[in-house]
C-alpha cells in the first residue's frame, strides 16, 4: 500500500467527546480505519470491544481494561495501562509502550499482547490461547491457571510463576526463582526455540536470542483431582 | 438398640467411607439437611379485614421487568420464575436445550453457566442470561453481545467462596474445546475473578461490559448468601441492575459435601438483610431488582420469596427434577449406581440415567428436548398459578403486592430470620417493639 492509499488518521479526543462516543466510533469503524485517541486521562475501558481490523493509537495513560475483548484491531498505547489490558482478547494486537498493571492479557483467547515495560501481578492469568510478550519483568502469579497460549518474559518473574498452570508455555530470560503449584522447568527443544523465535520477531525483538530463555509449564500432577 | 442422635446413620456411614477411601465426598444437588426455610412460613389469607380476589378468574399479574436501572433493553418476563445458571458440561446439550425451550414457552429466561453459550441454547431461548464467571470458560464478546442480560457470578449459594469442579468423565471433546482445556482432565473453575478484586474494581468491570454491549442489556450480580446486606449494598454501589441472591440450599453440579452443608446461610435468612440494603439505598422495587434462588420448589415458595421482597426467583434443582432427575421410573438404574429415586446426587460422575447431568451420548439421547421442555414449562406454569392462588387469597392483584405483613412464622427461628411474627402472636424475635402477647 502506498502512502497515498493509507487512510487518514481520525483524531478522537476523550475530553471533548467522552468515552461512550469514542468507543462507539471505534466499535463501528470499518476495516482499515486509523484513529488517534487523545486525552485518555487514565480512563477505563478505552477502545474496549473493538471488532474490526482498525488501527488505534492511544496517546497517554489508560486505566483498567484498555482494549478489553479486542477482536482484530491493533491498539497501541503510548503510555502506561492499568488492570486488565487486552483482557479476554480474541484476536488482533495490543502494544503497551509503557508498563502494565495487574492481569494483563487475562483470559485472552487469541492475538498478541506486547508490553514494552513491566507487567504487574497475574499477567496472563487463565490465558486461553493468546500470546503475551513482556519485555520487562512480571509480578506474582503470572500465568496462574493459564490454559493455552504462550507467555514470554524478558526480565524476571515474580513469585508463584505458573501456579496451577495447564498447557500454556512460559518462556523466561531472567530469574524465575519461585514456581507456583505444579509449574516446572521444562526442556527447550528445537520446536520451542522455533516458536519462541517467531514470537520474538512478531513482538519486534528479532535480535533476542531464544537460547537465552528457559521454558516452564505444567507437571500435570493436578490434572486429576485427589485428596490433598 | 437406641440410635444416636449425634452419630446418626448418615454420619456413621460417612466416617466409614472416609476411613475407607481417604478422600472427601463430592456430590451434586444442594444442602440436604433441614434448615429454616419457606415451609416455616404461612400466609394469612384475607378475612374480615382483608378483601380477597376471586379464585382463578380475577386478574393477578405476574409480569416482572428486570434491569430498569441502566439497561436500554430491560428483560421483560411474563412470570416471576426464571431458570438459574447451569453449565453445558455439567448438563447435557439436550438438557440445556430443553430448559431454553421450556422457559421460552412460558415467557421467562434461562441462563448459561460455567462453560459458555451453545448455539442450541441461544436458538432455543427467547431470553437468555449469559453468565460471566471467574473461569471465563468459553467467554467471548460475540456471545456477550448476543445475550439478553449478563450475570456476573461472584458466588453461588451451594458454595460461597468456592470455585467449581468438572470431573474428567464429563469432559467430552466438545466440552473441552469450549473451555480451551484438554479432554478428560478434572477441571477446576476459578473461585476468584481474574481481573478484578473487590467492589471498586467490580464497578469498573461493569462499566467495561456496558461499553462493550453498548449499554443495551441488564447486568446482574449474583452472590452466594453469606453477608447479604453488605454484598447487596456493594453490588448496587458497583452499578448492578439486578442482584441475584442464592441461598445455601441452591444446587451445584459438583462440590464437596462439607462445603454444601456448612458454608453459607439459608435462603430465608438472606432475603431480609438484602431487602434492607436495597431499601436503605432507595432502590427496592425502584430501580434495582432482587432475584432469589436456593430451594424454591413450589408456588408457595415463590410467593413467600416475593412477599419478603424478591422481584423474581430462580430455580435449578426443581427444573432438573421436572426433566426427569430422580424419577421413580429409573429405580433399577439408580439401584445399579448404589442409590435410589429421591436420593440420587452423583451429578458429578456423568452417569445420570435420566440423561441430564451427563456427556455420555447414549445417556444424553434418553432426554428428548421437546418432551423435557413441555415438562419444564408445565412446572413453571404450576409454580406461577400456585403463587397467584396465594396472592389472590391475600387480596393482591399482582404477585408483587404480596408483602411481609401477609406472613407469619411457625418457628421462633423462622420468625427471627424472616422478621415476621410468630403465628398466633405479634412477636417478631429481635424486634423490641413487639411482644409475644400483643394483638393479632
Amino acid at each position: 500500500m502506498s502512502a497515498l492509499d493509507t487512510p487518514p488518521v481520525t483524531t478522537l479526543d476523550l475530553d471533548e467527546q467522552g468515552l461512550r462516543a469514542v468507543n462507539r466510533t471505534l466499535q463501528e469503524a470499518p476495516d482499515g480505519a486509523r484513529f488517534a485517541v487523545t486525552s485518555p486521562g487514565g480512563r477505563h475501558a478505552i477502545a474496549a470491544g473493538l471488532r474490526s481490523a482498525i488501527e488505534v493509537d492511544v496517546h497517554g495513560h489508560a486505566g483498567y481494561y484498555c482494549a478489553g475483548m479486542n477482536q482484530a484491531a491493533t491498539v497501541r498505547v503510548h503510555g502506561n495501562v492499568g488492570v486488565g489490558v487486552a483482557e479476554n482478547m480474541m484476536s488482533g494486537r495490543v502494544e503497551v509502550h509503557g508498563t502494565a498493571g495487574q492481569s494483563a492479557g487475562a483470559t485472552a483467547h487469541g492475538g498478541l499482547l506486547v508490553v514494552e515495560g513491566d507487567a504487574a501481578a497475574r499477567c496472563g492469568i487463565s490465558l486461553k490461547g493468546a500470546d503475551i510478550v513482556v519485555k520487562g519483568s512480571v509480578g506474582h502469579a503470572t500465568g496462574f491457571m493459564a490454559q493455552v497460549g504462550r507467555i514470554v518474559i524478558f526480565g524476571d518473574a515474580g513469585p508463584a510463576l505458573g501456579d496451577s498452570i495447564y498447557e500454556t508455555r512460559i518462556y523466561v530470560r531472567g530469574a524465575a526463582s519461585d514456581l507456583g503449584a505444579d509449574c516446572v522447568a521444562k526442556e527447550m527443544r528445537d520446536e520451542h526455540r522455533a516458536e519462541l523465535a517467531a514470537l520474538l520477531a512478531a513482538a519486534g525483538a528479532p535480535d533476542a536470542d531464544p537460547g537465552d530463555f528457559r521454558r516452564y509449564g505444567s507437571a500435570r500432577t493436578l490434572y486429576h483431582w485427589q485428596a490433598p | 438398640m437406641r440410635p444416636s442422635a449425634t452419630f446418626d446413620t448418615h454420619t456413621i456411614a460417612e466416617i466409614q467411607r472416609a476411613a475407607e477411601t481417604g478422600i472427601y465426598a463430592i456430590r451434586g444437588f444442594g444442602a440436604k439437611r433441614a434448615v429454616p426455610h419457606f415451609d416455616d412460613l404461612l400466609f394469612l389469607g384475607a378475612s374480615m379485614s382483608r378483601y380477597p380476589l376471586e379464585g382463578y378468574r380475577e386478574a393477578c399479574g405476574t409480569d416482572v421487568v428486570l434491569g430498569t436501572r441502566y439497561a436500554q433493553r430491560p428483560l421483560r418476563l411474563d412470570i416471576p420464575v426464571t431458570i438459574a445458571g447451569m453449565s453445558f458440561g455439567a448438563l447435557s446439550a439436550n438438557a440445556k436445550e430443553a430448559l431454553g425451550r421450556g422457559a421460552s414457552m412460558v415467557g421467562t429466561s434461562t441462563t448459561t453457566g460455567d462453560g459458555g453459550m451453545t448455539p442450541e441454547e441461544r436458538e432455543a431461548s427467547d431470553r437468555l442470561v449469559y453468565q460471566y464467571l471467574p473461569s471465563r470458560y468459553g467467554m467471548n464478546p460475540d456471545d456477550l453481545r448476543r445475550a439478553d442480560a449478563i450475570e456476573i457470578v461472584v458466588g453461588q449459594g451451594a458454595k460461597p467462596g468456592g470455585g467449581g469442579m468438572l470431573l474428567g468423565q464429563k469432559i467430552s471433546a466438545r466440552v473441552a474445546e469450549m473451555r480451551d482445556l484438554p479432554a478428560g482432565i478434572d477441571q477446576r473453575s476459578a473461585c476468584r475473578h481474574p481481573d478484578w478484586t473487590g467492589p471498586d474494581d467490580l464497578e469498573i468491570k461493569i462499566a467495561e461490559l456496558r461499553e462493550i454491549t453498548g449499554w443495551q442489556v441488564p447486568i446482574y450480580v449474583k452472590v452466594g448468601a453469606s453477608r447479604p446486606y453488605y454484598d447487596t449494598a456493594l453490588a448496587v454501589k458497583a452499578g448492578a441492575d439486578v442482584v441475584v441472591l442464592d441461598g445455601m440450599q441452591g444446587g451445584t453440579a459438583a462440590t464437596q459435601e462439607v462445603f454444601i452443608e456448612h458454608v453459607g446461610i439459608p435462603t430465608l435468612a438472606a432475603i431480609p438483610p438484602a431487602v434492607d440494603a436495597l431499601q436503605e439505598l432507595g432502590v427496592h422495587r425502584n430501580g434495582v431488582q432482587l432475584v432469589v434462588s436456593g430451594g424454591i420448589r413450589t408456588g408457595a415458595d415463590v410467593a413467600k420469596a416475593i412477599a419478603l421482597g424478591a422481584d423474581a426467583v430462580s430455580i435449578g434443582v426443581a427444573v432438573l427434577i421436572a426433566l426427569g432427575d430422580n424419577s421413580p421410573a429409573l429405580a433399577d438404574e439408580y439401584a445399579a449406581l448404589g442409590t435410589a429415586p429421591g436420593r440420587y446426587d452423583a451429578w458429578h460422575e456423568g452417569r445420570d440415567p435420566a440423561g441430564i447431568s451427563t456427556q455420555d451420548p447414549e445417556l444424553e439421547a434418553r432426554l428428548d428436548p421437546e418432551l423435557g421442555a413441555r415438562r419444564v414449562a408445565n412446572l413453571l406454569r404450576v409454580l406461577t398459578m400456585e403463587a397467584q392462588t396465594i396472592a389472590r387469597a391475600c387480596g393482591k392483584s399482582h404477585v408483587h403486592n404480596l408483602e411481609p405483613e401477609d406472613l407469619v412464622a411457625l418457628t421462633v427461628e423462622a420468625a427471627a430470620m424472616a422478621r415476621v411474627p410468630l403465628a398466633g402472636t405479634s412477636w417478631v424475635p429481635g424486634n423490641p417493639s413487639t411482644s409475644p402477647g400483643g394483638p393479632q
